[in-house]
C-alpha cells in the first residue's frame, strides 16, 4: 500500500502518528522521508517533531534497510551465552556488517536490547519473530527460512 | 502575595513566581542554563538548584512556585556541590574550545564555569565529534557545543514559527538538528538568526566575513566602500561598552575610517529612495487595481519566509529590493560613475544588523550592476569585534562626516530599523504626494511600540487606506492566514522578521530579553526627533539621484536596478 493511504487511515485516531509510522514501517520496514514529511502535514505539526518522533523510538529506523529485519539481543545475559559468535556467523552468512543491509534489500541486520526471553540466549529475532538458543549453526537454517 | 525567605531574607512576592523570581527580588542571583527570560520555562539543565525547607531533594529554582512560608536557601554547600557537578557533566562532553569560539567572552557556560571555579574535572572527556553545518552563508550549527537547553527551538518554533529545528532521538544520544536531521541550507530556515541570540553558548552562530574584509582592506587596488543599516549604530555602542544609543553617529564614522574604509556612506540614503519607490508602487497597485495588500520586502529573513510558507502570495510582495540591495547595486553603477572610480574596482560592504542579509547578498539575482552588487556583508556583532581589535577609545575619535551623494538621509529611514518603522516613514511620503498638502505633524504613533500586530485607517483627503504592521514570523503568520483566505481587511502590511524590527535583528548584539529591544526602539525614535529632515522625500541627495540618474520613481532605470522578483522555495519539509 502507498504510504498516503496508510496515514490517511490513521488520520482521525487519536495520536494516530505513532500507529501510522509502525503500519508504514511493516510495510517498507523503515520510514521512507516523503512519509514523515506526509505525516506532519496531515497530523498539523512541523516535519521538525514528526521527525522527532520518528527518531525517539528506537524501533522505527529512518533509513532505508532490507525486508526482513534480523535483531540480535546485546544486553548481558545473551552477550555471555555467546552472541559475539551468533553476530559473526549472521555477518558472515549475509556478508555484511551489523546495522547494515544486503544489496538485494532482502535482510537487515540489527542490535536490540532485551527482549525478554533471557531465559534462553541467545536471542535473536526476525520480524520480531523470537528464535531462541541460536548457534552459529541454526544462524544459516534460520537465514534459509526467508531465502 | 505569597510570604517567602531566601537566605534569610524575608520577601513577599505575587502568586505563582518562582524561587528564581522570588530570588531576584531580594538581590540573590541564581545561576542558569536553559531558563530564558522571554520563553518557557523548560527546567531542563538543573544547574539551578537550590534547597527548601522540608525537601530532601533539591528543587530548581527556574521552575519551582513559591509558597506560603517557603525558606529557600540558595548557596548551602550540598547546593553548590551539586551545580559543580552538573556543570562537570555538562562539560565532560563539551569540546574545550573557548580559544576559538565564536563566544569567547560572552558565553553562558564560560561564565558558569568561571563562576563556579570549576578546575580539575573529575569525569572523563568525551566529545561526540558532531558535525559541524557549514551549509548556508549566514548560520552555522557546532552541534558538540550544544547543552541541549533547548532556547532555540523554542525561538525558531514559538517566536518565528518556522520550526526549522528539532530534537531528534533520545537520551544521550540525543540532538537538536534541523528538520529531518539533514543540513539548516535544506531546512525552511529563513536564517533570522533569532537562535543565534537564545543560544546560551556557541552551538549556533553567525558565518564570520572578517577575514574577507580586512583582505579587501588590506588590497591596495581595491576601493572599499561601506553602507551602514539604521538599526546598527544604537546598538553598536553595547558591544564597546557603551550605553545603548550612546555611540553618536559621526564617531562611528570615525572609527571606520580607522579600520580602512575608503567611503563611508549610509543605508538610510537607500532607506529613503525605498520610500520613494515602495510609496509609489503602492499607490500604482491602488489606483490600478493590482495586487493587494501589498507587502513591504526589505526584511529578507521575511522574504525567505514568505517564498518558503507562502509562495502563492510572492505576488503581494513590494517587488522594491531591500535598502541594502538598493545600495548595493547604485554603488556600482551611479556613485562609481559621479565619483569617476572604475566599478570593479568597488568592494562593497554593508553593515547590517541582521544575519539574513548576508544570504541576500549572496541570491545569484542581485547582481544588476554587473557585478556581485553587494560583496561582504557583516554584522553588528562582527563590526564590534573588529572596533574592539582596534584598540580605538571612542571618546577621543574626531567625529566625521558621511562621503557623500549615498550617505544623506532623513528621520524617515533611521526608523526603518524599528517594527512600524517602514510604515510610518511611508505614510509621510505618501500623504504629501497623494493630498499635496503639507503633514503637520510626521509623528504617526500608532505605528510604533512593541506590540506583535498594529493596524490602522489613514485617510489620504477622502481616499481610506488601511494598514497592518507586524514583526516576528509568528505575527505575519496571522496576517498571511487572513490573507490567503481573502478576509485581508489591508492595503498595505509591514513586516519584519525579528522582534522589534532590525534592533532585534539576528547580527545585533546577543541579546537575551525583550526589554533590551524595546531600550533600543526608544533610541531610535530618539534619533529621528533630533533630525532636520524627516520625510524621505525631502532627502536632497535622492533629489541629485532622480534629476540625474532614475529620472522618476518606478522609471525604466529604477526597473532595472532597484527591483526584483521572487521565487517559491519549494522547501520538502515544513
Ligand atoms: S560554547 Fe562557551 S564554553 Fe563552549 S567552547 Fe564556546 S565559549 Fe567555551
Ligand atoms: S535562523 Fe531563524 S529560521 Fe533559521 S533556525 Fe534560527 S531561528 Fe530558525
Ligand atoms: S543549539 Fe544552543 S540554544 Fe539550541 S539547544 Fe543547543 S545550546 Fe541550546
Ligand atoms: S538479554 Fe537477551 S533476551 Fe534478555
Ligand atoms: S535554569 Fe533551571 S533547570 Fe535550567
Amino acid at each position: 500500500m502507498d504510504y498516503k493511504n496508510i496515514i490517511a487511515k490513521f488520520a482521525d485516531v487519536p495520536g494516530g502518528m505513532i500507529e501510522a509510522f509502525h503500519a508504514i514501517q511493516d510495510e517498507f520496514s523503515y520510514l521512507p522521508e516523503e512519509a514523515i514529511i506526509e505525516a506532519a502535514k496531515v497530523f498539523g505539526v512541523p516535519a521538525a517533531d514528526a521527525y522527532g518522533v520518528a527518531t525517539f523510538y528506537s524501533y522505527f529506523s529512518v533509513k532505508s534497510r532490507g525486508k526482513n529485519i534480523i535483531r540480535i539481543c546485546e544486553s548481558a545475559p545473551c552477550h555471555i551465552a555467546g552472541a559475539d559468535e551468533v553476530v559473526a556467523a549472521l555477518e558472515r552468512e549475509l556478508g555484511i556488517t551489523m546495522g547494515n543491509s544486503t544489496a538485494d534489500g532482502r535482510f537487515a541486520l540489527e542490535f536490540a536490547q532485551c527482549v525478554g526471553q533471557c531465559q534462553a540466549t541467545p536471542v535473536i529475532t526476525v520480524n520480531s519473530k523470537p528464535y531462541f538458543d541460536v548457534t552459529p549453526a541454526k544462524v544459516v537454517e534460520i537465514i534459509a527460512e526467508y531465502k | 502575595m505569597v510570604n517567602v525567605t531566601i537566605d534569610g531574607i524575608k520577601v513577599s512576592v505575587p502568586n505563582g513566581s518562582t524561587i528564581l523570581q522570588a530570588a531576584k527580588e531580594v538581590g540573590i542571583k541564581v545561576p542558569t542554563l536553559c531558563y530564558h527570560p522571554d520563553q518557557a520555562v523548560k527546567a531542563n539543565c538543573r544547574v539551578c538548584v537550590c534547597e527548601v525547607e522540608g525537601n530532601r531533594l533539591l528543587q530548581a529554582a527556574c521552575s519551582q512556585p513559591v509558597f506560603e512560608g517557603m525558606v529557600v536557601k540558595t548557596k548551602t554547600p550540598k547546593v553548590i556541590e551539586a551545580r559543580k557537578t552538573i556543570l562537570e557533566l555538562i562539560l565532560s562532553h563539551h569540546p574545550q574550545d573557548c580559544l576559538n569560539c565564536i563566544r569567547n567572552g560572552n558565553c553562558e557556560l564560560q561564565d558558569l564555569s568561571a563562576e563556579y571555579i570549576i578546575r580539575d574535572n573529575p569525569f572523563e572527556l568525551k566529545v561526540r565529534g558532531l558535525e559541524k553545518d557549514l551549509s548556508t552563508p549566514a548560520i552555522f550549527r557546532d552541534p558538540d557545543k550544544c547543552v541541549l537547553c533547548r532556547r532555540c527551538i523554542d525561538a525558531c518554533t514559538v517566536i518565528q514559527s518556522v520550526s526549522a529545528l528539532g530534537v531528534e532521538k533520545r537520551g544521550c544520544e540525543s540532538m537538536v538538528v534541523p528538520t529531518m536531521g539533514g543540513n539548516l541550507i535544506d531546512s525552511p530556515c529563513v536564517m533570522c538568526g533569532q537562535c543565534v541570540h537564545a543560544c546560551p553558548v556557541g552551538a549556533i552562530g553567525e558565518i564570520e566575513d572578517i577575514d574577507k574584509l580586512m583582505a579587501a582592506i588590506a588590497d591596495p587596488d581595491t576601493i572599499v566602500v561601506t553602507q551602514i543599516a539604521p538599526a546598527v549604530r544604537l546598538a553598536l555602542g553595547e558591544e564597546i561598552g557603551m550605553a545603548t544609543g550612546d555611540l553618536p553617529m559621526e564617531v562611528f564614522v570615525a572609527g571606520l575610517r580607522h579600520l580602512g574604509f575608503d567611503y563611508v556612506l549610509h543605508t538610510n540614503f537607500t532607506a529613503d529612495l525605498t520610500i520613494l519607490e515602495e510609496g509609489n508602487e503602492l499607490l500604482q497597485r491602488l489606483t490600478t487595481g493590482g495586487t493587494l495588500p501589498m507587502f513591504t520586502s526589505c526584511s529578507p529573513g521575511w522574504i525567505n519566509f514568505c517564498e518558503t510558507y507562502y509562495p502563492d502570495l510572492l505576488d503581494n510582495l513590494s517587488t522594491c529590493k531591500s535598502p541594502q540591495q538598493m545600495f548595493g547595486s547604485l554603488v556600482k553603477t551611479y556613485w562609481a560613475d559621479k565619483m569617476n572610480i572604475e566599478p570593479q574596482k568597488v568592494v562593497s560592504v554593508s553593515i547590517m544588523p541582521c544575519t539574513a542579509k548576508k544570504f541576500e547578498a549572496a541570491r545569484p539575482e542581485m547582481n544588476s550592476s554587473g557585478y556581485q552588487d553587494v560583496d561582504i556583508v557583516l554584522t553588528t556583532r562582527e563590526i564590534g569585534k573588529l572596533f574592539r581589535m582596534s584598540g580605538l577609545d571612542f571618546s577621543r575619535l574626531e567625529p566625521s562626516p558621511f562621503d557623500s551623494w549615498m550617505g544623506a538621509y532623513t528621520g524617515a529611514a533611521v526608523i526603518f530599523g524599528a517594527t512600524g518603522g517602514v510604515m510610518e516613514a511611508a505614510l509621510r511620503t505618501v500623504y504629501e504626494v497623494v493630498t499635496k498638502k503639507e503633514l503637520t505633524d510626521v509623528n504617526f504613533t500608532f505605528a510604533r511600540g512593541f506590540e506583535g500586530i498594529k493596524e490602522a485607517e489613514i485617510d489620504l483627503d477622502g481616499t481610506k487606506v488601511k494598514v497592518a504592521i507586524a514583526h516576528t514570523l509568528s505575527n505575519a503568520r496571522k496576517l498571511m492566514d487572513q490573507v490567503r483566505a481573502g478576509e485581508s481587511p489591508y492595503h498595505f502590511i509591514e513586516i519584519m522578521a525579528c522582534p522589534g524590527g532590525c534592533i532585534g535583528g539576528g547580527g545585533q548584539p546577543i541579546t537575551k530579553a525583550n526589554v533590551k529591544r524595546i531600550e533600543r526602539i526608544g533610541a531610535i525614535y530618539d534619533e529621528d526627533a533630533s533630525l532636520p529632515l524627516r520625510k524621505s522625500h525631502d532627502n536632497p541627495e535622492v533629489k541629485v539621484l532622480y534629476d540625474e540618474f532614475l529620472h522618476e520613481p518606478l522609471g525604466h532605470k529604477s526597473h532595472e536596478l532597484l527591483h526584483t522578483h521572487y521565487h517559491a522555495k519549494n522547501k520538502k519539509c515544513l
